[in-house]
């Protein structure tokens, strides 16, 4: 269940359109040995699956599928579990219809 | 980056920042507007419905040329459980009219119009350029904005917030607080194409008619959300949204769950056949009245969903944000031309116009709905529905049991699962918050 539905949000998120600053990712996850209870609702809640959790037990991010919409920033940003900021002008997703 | 000084910055361009900048520079006013996105609207997301006379009062003959979808004739709202959906439908031909009240439209498209007829008015656009701070003096006032662009810092009299939901630049200078979970819906949405023609067949409409179905129900989990599905041309937007708190505390997956709201058997037949061409995601501002923040302050004012500005009941969002952009504007406008500077003093003329306006008297009116939505959601959002399915269905089916005993039934099951207090408790706030 839970492989059939990444594998449906990857195709979700290949339909839009992103230019990736490669190696400026905007948003990190500040290093933790066990996550929060809202870092660990992240990876279900973030509706582009950028957030997932590693064999250590620790969430890691990949934000080239962001949306932007701060979900994450708006659950995690202010415990400093993450820092968000906007990607470079002119990168990120860009909406073709919006 | 550009030496030279402006009247004012507009941070985004959106249906706010577009409204603001429209206003102040066919004012004569000299416009900087900054948008971090590639083009504007690549960066918006919206159902995305547009109210005409909001937008008529900033450029009355905008259906000349506005990239407009679909004139609504019918608004469905329907109360779903997982197999059924209980429906209340209005539709009038006296929507038909010369110049129609609400349009489908969408952002990506109408935003670079709303964008061109900004720079045709002599606003001068910046886009990829993101803004990282506001320059302010020791005792606080905006001076101006440092951008991501080289030498990137511009100066003028004021600077317009339309920095969206989730805009950073206010709540990093403690101009404003960021949106609390409870406070921002989640939506996600696609976008299904289909020819016009099969459209127009499904939802019995024709030319440039549209619809609307609003939902509630058991798909959102318990959670304070909506669904929706709008008519646009050659497309269908298809999504739904629930609270951030609800999600983080459900720990639900949105995507998993707009995928089971497209195969509910009352919308997969809406969009049969369909080629989904995008897949967005945005928050919703749905905290009403008593979020509002500080609306203006020395050399800044606050505009559209960055002010919180989203009347959730009737899904007023983007004219609430034209408006607010029209009378921030107007105020910077007015003042400017009385030649006094913009401060804090001289600008709380903006929030005196907000207060006059439809837009402050709606937010106020619901301004306890949001609140009771919330602490009774699984009530409204999961109980509620399944009951009305379950009193229709018994209501419809003829199984020689006497109708005063199903009537009897139906009224039981809704006692059981609530009781009678709750039920007219939930009745009473209902209409407490309405009034």
């Amino acid at each position: 269940m839970t492989v059939a539905t990444e594998a449906r949000v990857e195709d979700k998120l290949f339909q839009n359109r992103y230019l990736v600053d490669a190696g400026k990712p905007h948003i990190k996850v500040r290093a933790h040995e066990t996550p929060s209870a809202a870092l660990v609702a992240l990876t279900a809640v973030c509706p582009a699956k950028c957030y997932e959790m590693n064999d250590r037990g620790q969430v890691e991010i990949t934000p080239d599928g962001c949306m932007e919409c701060g979900t994450c920033r708006i659950l995690c940003e202010a415990s400093g579990d993450i820092e968000w900021d906007y990607p470079r002008g002119g990168y990120g997703v860009l909406y073709k219809f919006g | 980056m550009i030496e030279e000084r402006f009247d004012a910055i507009v941070i985004g361009a959106g249906m706010a920042g577009n409204a603001a900048a429209y206003t102040m520079a066919s004012r004569g006013l000299k416009v900087l507007q900054l948008e971090r996105g590639e083009y504007p609207g690549s960066k918006n997301v919206q159902g995305a419905i547009m109210y005409a006379s909001m937008l008529e009062k900033i450029i009355p003959d905008f259906r000349e040329d506005a990239p407009l979808e679909r004139h609504l004739v019918e608004q469905r709202f329907w109360v779903m459980d997982d197999r059924s959906h209980t429906g209340m439908h209005y539709r009038s031909d006296d929507f038909n009219e010369d110049k129609p009240n609400r349009y489908t439209i969408v952002r990506a498209q109408f935003d670079k119009w709303f964008s061109r007829k900004c720079r045709e008015v002599g606003v001068t656009l910046l886009c990829e350029t993101t803004v990282t701070e506001l320059i302010r003096n020791d005792a606080g006032k905006v001076l101006g904005v440092k951008t991501d662009r080289r030498g990137g810092a511009v100066f003028a009299d004021v600077v317009v917030l339309a920095e969206g939901v989730n805009g950073l630049l206010g709540p990093r200078a403690g101009l404003r607080a960021s949106p609390k979970p409870e406070t921002v819906a989640l939506a996600v949405k696609e976008m299904h194409f289909l020819p016009a023609e099969t459209i127009e067949s499904r939802f019995a409409i024709k030319g440039d008619e549209g619809v609307v179905i609003e939902m509630v129900g058991t798909f959102s989990k318990g959670m304070t959300g909506l669904g929706f599905l709008y008519t646009n041309k050659e497309s269908i937007s298809v999504g739904l949204g629930c609270l951030v708190s609800d999600f983080a505390e459900t720990r639900e997956s949105p995507y998993a769950m707009l995928e089971a709201f497209k195969a509910h058997p009352s919308i997969a037949p809406l969009l049969a056949g369909s080629e989904c061409k995008e897949y967005a995601a945005h928050l919703i501002p749905e905290g009403g009245f008593k979020e509002i923040p500080q609306l203006y302050g020395d050399g800044w004012v606050v505009v559209g969903d960055a002010a919180h500005f989203n009347n959730a009941v009737h899904r007023e969002g983007s004219n609430l944000a034209m408006t607010s952009g029209r009378l921030a504007g107007e105020a910077i406008h007015r003042i400017k031309a009385a030649r006094d500077p913009l401060t804090k003093d001289t600008l709380k003329l903006y929030k005196q116009l907000l207060d006059e306006s439809f837009l402050m008297k709606d937010l106020k009116k619901y301004k306890d709905l949001p609140g009771l939505l919330h602490t009774n959601s699984k009530n409204f959002f999961l109980s509620y529905p399944q009951l009305m399915s379950q009193a229709a269905q018994s209501y419809l089916r003829v199984d020689g049991t006497p109708k005063i005993d199903k009537e009897k039934k139906t009224l039981r099951s809704f006692i059981d699962k609530r009781s009678r207090l709750g039920l007219i408790s939930d009745a009473v706030k209902l209409a407490m918050a309405w009034r």
